[in-house]
């Protein structure tokens, strides 16, 4: 069990809790704004985009060259960028809070 | 080689050059053809626009036929944005139950009525029905109008041997009109209506706006969709063990999806017209020729996918570009996935097994390439479970 906080472009915050799956899977379900995860995960939409406050990056560890190259192009893309979709949600990411990118 | 299988025409000019050259009326085109480049072009839009002649970035050139400007498609940013946000909301209905349903109930019919038959020609007799009926979903527009698209034929649009040929594009464009004037004297909930209806920046859309987004709609949707679903049904053929893995492991549908689309590459590429003297791996671009973004190229390049030629339904990560990069992705990518999605399910819960009677493959030409995106013609026969 993780609790996942999400901050929206809004400023809207909402903590949510989830076992299994991807971020982005948790996110969609629970209708989080800016997470639309059109491509179901594999890495090919960037429409999961979050940032990740440098004291949880140990957390969720780096990105993959794959999807650094996919958030090369992204709007509003910086160094604590990751695709949501590539964090599997597990105890590690229990507490975390992401910034949703749009 | 399987009869299924979709070759890659492209591996050794991406190798070694990067670009592929092609002419077509006159006017020349470098193809981009590795993964890095095609994405990279596509996002910047500065050097390489969309808003050129409308017309000119389809391949072949359109500029002949057509002079209404396709929208969103050939605009660039700003403009472009503004006009996509007008639609967006539109294009992401088929999230919603009620239209997953119906589109589930579409699907479930063609499937039944394939299963009754001895033979099916997959182009004509499933998967364009299938297209058209699921596009009255789209538009919110009575299922009965499906007929009438069924009616065109899979060679409306562009006369196959003629690109110069208008009669053709004139079906749909006059098509096109007949509908708008409908919508304004009997305004709806349908798409022309909606248009009809928007503002943009004050004003709002005219009618050649509105004509030029359901132009794109209508053809953008068509050939594409098509060509997915007959591929998806010849791959099943040839593969069995893969809807058997679909039944046993639902849960990678949606990869599946993916990797289809990727492995097909229903649109093998788009053009841009150079708005400056430019280049793209090392070879000279001059301004205002153009090049084309080739989706189908990039999608086998080994540097991104381990074993590209082959597919691999629950491929993990896959930047596939099927539904191109950047700003003008595929706003109808979320109705093809969910028709893709919901025709695997029912081929996995209804179908056993499709046997392959004859095929013939639509092979374009490109230049010096030569690929094949899909069938003129394909005959199966459907085993019920
Ligand atoms: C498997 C099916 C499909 C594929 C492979 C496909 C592919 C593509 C590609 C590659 C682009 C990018 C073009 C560019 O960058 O210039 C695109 C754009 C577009 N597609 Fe699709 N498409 C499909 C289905 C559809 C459907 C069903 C519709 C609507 C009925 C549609 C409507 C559009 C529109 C409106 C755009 C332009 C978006 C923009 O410029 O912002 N497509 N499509
Ligand atoms: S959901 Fe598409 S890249 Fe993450």
């Amino acid at each position: 069990m993780a609790k996942i906080t999400f901050i929206t472009s809004d400023h809207e915050t909402i903590t949510v809790e989830g076992t299994s799956g991807s971020v982005m899977q948790l996110a969609v379900k629970n209708n989080i704004q800016g997470i639309d995860g059109d491509c179901g995960g594999v890495c090919s939409c960037a429409t999961c985009h979050v940032h990740v406050p440098t004291e949880f990056q140990d957390k969720t560890g780096k990105a993959s060259e794959i999807e650094k190259d996919m958030l090369e192009f992204e709007d509003n893309a910086n160094e604590s960028s990751r695709l949501s979709c590539q964090l599997d949600i597990s105890e590690a990411l229990d507490g975390i809070v992401l910034h949703i990118a749009n | 080689m399987k009869k299924s299988a979709i070759p890659d025409p492209f591996e050794q000019t991406r190798l070694e050059k990067g670009v592929g050259e092609m002419n077509e009326q006159n006017d020349p085109i470098v193809m981009v053809l590795r993964h890095k480049d095609v994405r990279r072009c596509a996002h910047k839009w500065q050097t390489f626009q969309s808003g050129a002649q409308p017309g000119r970035i389809v391949i072949p050139s359109e500029v002949a036929i057509r002079d209404t400007r396709q929208i969103p498609f050939e605009l660039d940013p700003p403009q472009h944005g503004a006009y996509r946000t007008l639609v967006e909301a539109w294009f992401k209905r088929p999230l919603q139950e009620a239209y997953q349903a119906q589109l589930s109930q579409q699907i479930n019919a063609i499937v039944d009525e394939a299963l009754s038959r001895d033979q099916v020609e997959v182009v004509s007799e499933f998967s364009l029905p299938l297209q058209s009926r699921a596009l009255t979903l789209l538009l919110n527009i009575p299922y009965s109008e499906a007929a009438t698209w069924i009616s065109w034929g899979t060679h409306v649009f562009r006369s196959e041997d003629d690109p110069l040929d208008k009669s053709k594009a004139n079906i749909l464009y006059d098509y096109i009109d007949r509908q708008i004037d409908q919508a304004i004297k009997n305004p709806g909930e349908d798409l022309y209506s909606v248009l009809l209806n928007s503002e943009i920046e004050g004003h709002k859309l005219n009618r050649e706006e509105v004509k030029g987004v359901m132009i794109l709609t209508f053809a953008g949707g068509r050939d594409t969709v098509i060509n997915a679903v007959t591929n998806s049904i010849a791959y099943f053929a040839d593969h069995p063990e893969s809807l058997e893995l679909i039944r046993k492991q639902p849960d990678i549908t949606g990869k599946a999806v993916e990797e289809l689309i990727r492995y097909f590459a229903p649109l093998t590429h788009m053009g841009r017209v150079a708005t400056q003297d430019t280049q793209v791996c090392e070879h000279a671009v001059k301004a205002d020729s153009r090049i084309s973004l080739c989706w189908a190229s990039a999608n086998r390049d080994a540097s991104v996918f381990e074993n590209p030629n082959e597919v691999i339904l629950d491929r993990k990560i896959n930047p596939h570009v099927s539904f191109g990069f950047s700003h003008h992705n595929c706003l109808g990518a979320t109705h093809a996935r969910q028709i893709l999605k919901t025709l695997l399910q029912v081929l996995a819960q209804k179908v056993q097994s499709i046997d392959l009677l004859a095929t013939e493959d639509n092979i374009e030409e490109w230049g010096n390439f030569k690929r094949k995106v899909g069938y003129h013609q394909i005959n199966v026969h459907f085993n019920a479970k």
